[in-house]
């Protein structure tokens, strides 16, 4: 694999350079949300409050880790699947989100929002938790507590493998998956 | 009068505590072979690479013991409690729950349980988990604890076929619904096929399906030809390692079929994902 390592947050440069089945590292910050923390978030947005995480150019990981055991800075942390998200993913992109990181197909919806507001989707490596949580150097709750594996949480990453599934050219590693089959 | 073996509940407590750290964090060496066997056969630099971080991934979990998936499952526990074997202590339910409970805070699992549907509160524990007793001839206690998590289970299906519908027409439904979940429940899937009996007898046999044994081969020829046949099939759609692409989109296919009413044909998929995470005991 041919990686190419990128910091976070993205310029508007970044995403039109990043074509589908491309390999990323990503170092930075990654901001974790799943499920609950997605429906408050977006309560948020509706309800004209800021949101508690400056989002522009930001990167969403669709995640609940495992407890962090004494020692160690987070459990398992792999993806989880990123189609739950996607009634939440639109407010999220108007306020500046440049990349979502999760596992699984998109609705044609998502796809077509990506495109509109110039944002990528990433799949990491599901059920490869153990090993993704070993790219993850800092780990902070910064809202919603109460949701235990749900919190809204900020991570330090350092080469957190990524693939890009959707890019702002409508490319699909996905789908370019099936239709490759369809050669076997 | 028969002899009427006695089996405390502390005993299947412990057994059910140390079966989930067993399967939480380490594969039995037949699942490391056969990632590696499918890693082999695999062309594509991308299905090479997922299935090498897989197994790197397995690796990791054993040695610094992090839960092999961040989703530690939602546990079933299946019982088969031989009739000449007398449970003592306190009731059964709150062993096994009670069992669950502590390995899940022990072994800083993930507790994914809501206690209601539709409320959605997180119960903290885990619990409870979902516990299907058979009662058996003997005097044992056979424990197997089953973890699966909520992205693979989400793919489940169930579609009730007519008695008359060809077995074309099963093989497509399975097909499409695999391409349909594509990369969503975290293929190479270990997919459990349950036929026949009721549509509650198919989804429970699809679940017990996949704990027939890696490697392991229908004892009836015909189901054993059609477990291959449907791996051969559903491995040639393109999906592959992670729905990135490749030709390992099945690690295994399980039939276990059941009598059935004239009027019915069920047939039930268990999607699991590559992380399939079992263990069993006997007491």
């Amino acid at each position: 694999m041919n990686w190419r390592k990128l910091d976070t947050p993205f310029s508007g440069a970044i995403i039109e350079s990043l074509r589908s089945s491309d390999a990323v590292l990503l170092s930075g910050a990654l901001y974790v949300a799943r499920d609950k923390a997605h429906e408050r978030l977006c309560g948020m947005i509706a309800r004209g409050e800021s949101l508690p995480f400056p989002a522009e150019g930001q990167l969403i990981y669709y995640m609940g880790p495992s407890p962090a055991p004494p020692g160690k800075i987070i459990g398992a942390a792999g993806p989880t699947t990123s189609y739950r998200m996607d009634a939440f993913t639109e407010p999220l992109l108007r306020n500046g989100i440049k990349g979502v990181i999760g596992k699984g197909r998109r609705g044609a919806d998502v796809k077509k929002m990506l495109q509109h507001h110039r944002a990528v989707y990433f799949a990491t490596y599901g059920g490869a938790a153990a090993y993704l949580s070993k790219c993850i150097v800092q780990s902070d709750v910064i809202a919603f507590d109460d949701l235990g594996p749900e919190a809204l949480l900020r991570l330090a990453v350092k080469d957190f493998p990524v693939l890009v599934v959707n890019d702002i050219y409508g490319g699909d590693l996905y789908e370019d998956a099936i239709r490759n089959g369809k050669r076997l | 009068m028969n002899h009427k073996k006695t089996i405390h509940t502390d005993a299947i407590t412990q057994t059910i505590v140390d079966l989930i750290f067993q399967c939480s964090f380490t594969f039995p060496p037949e699942m490391t072979e056969l990632l590696r066997d499918m890693r082999n056969c695999e062309e594509l630099e991308i299905a090479r690479g997922s299935l090498d971080i897989l197994s790197r991934n397995a690796e990791i979990a054993a040695e610094e013991r992090i839960p092999l998936c961040q989703d530690c499952g939602i546990v079933t526990v299946f019982l088969e409690i031989g009739q000449d074997a007398l449970i003592e202590g306190i009731p059964l339910v709150e062993a096994v729950n009670g069992a669950v409970a502590q390995a899940y805070a022990k072994f800083y699992l993930r507790k994914s349980v809501v206690g209601d549907p539709l409320r959605r509160l997180n119960t903290g524990t885990n619990t409870p988990c979902f516990i299907h007793t058979d009662i058996v001839a003997g005097d044992t206690v056979k424990v197997t604890v089953y973890l699966k998590g909520g992205g693979s289970e989400n793919m489940g299906a169930l579609k009730m076929f007519r008695p008359t519908s060809g077995i074309d027409e099963i093989l497509q439904f399975i097909e499409n619904h695999v391409i349909e979940a594509g990369p969503n429940p975290c293929p190479p899937l270990f997919l459990g096929i349950g036929i026949g009996g009721t549509a509650d007898a198919a989804v429970l046999n699809s679940k017990k399906a996949v704990l027939r044994g890696i490697g392991s081969i229908h004892p009836d020829p015909a189901y054993a030809d059609l477990e291959a046949k449907i791996k051969a099939r559903l491995n040639k759609t393109g999906v592959g390692p992670l729905g990135f692409g490749g030709i390992s989109t099945v690690a295994a296919v399980y039939i276990k079929e059941a009598p059935t009413h004239i009027a019915t044909l069920p047939v039930a998929l268990n999607l699991n994902c590559h992380s399939l995470r079992y263990g069993e005991a006997l007491l």
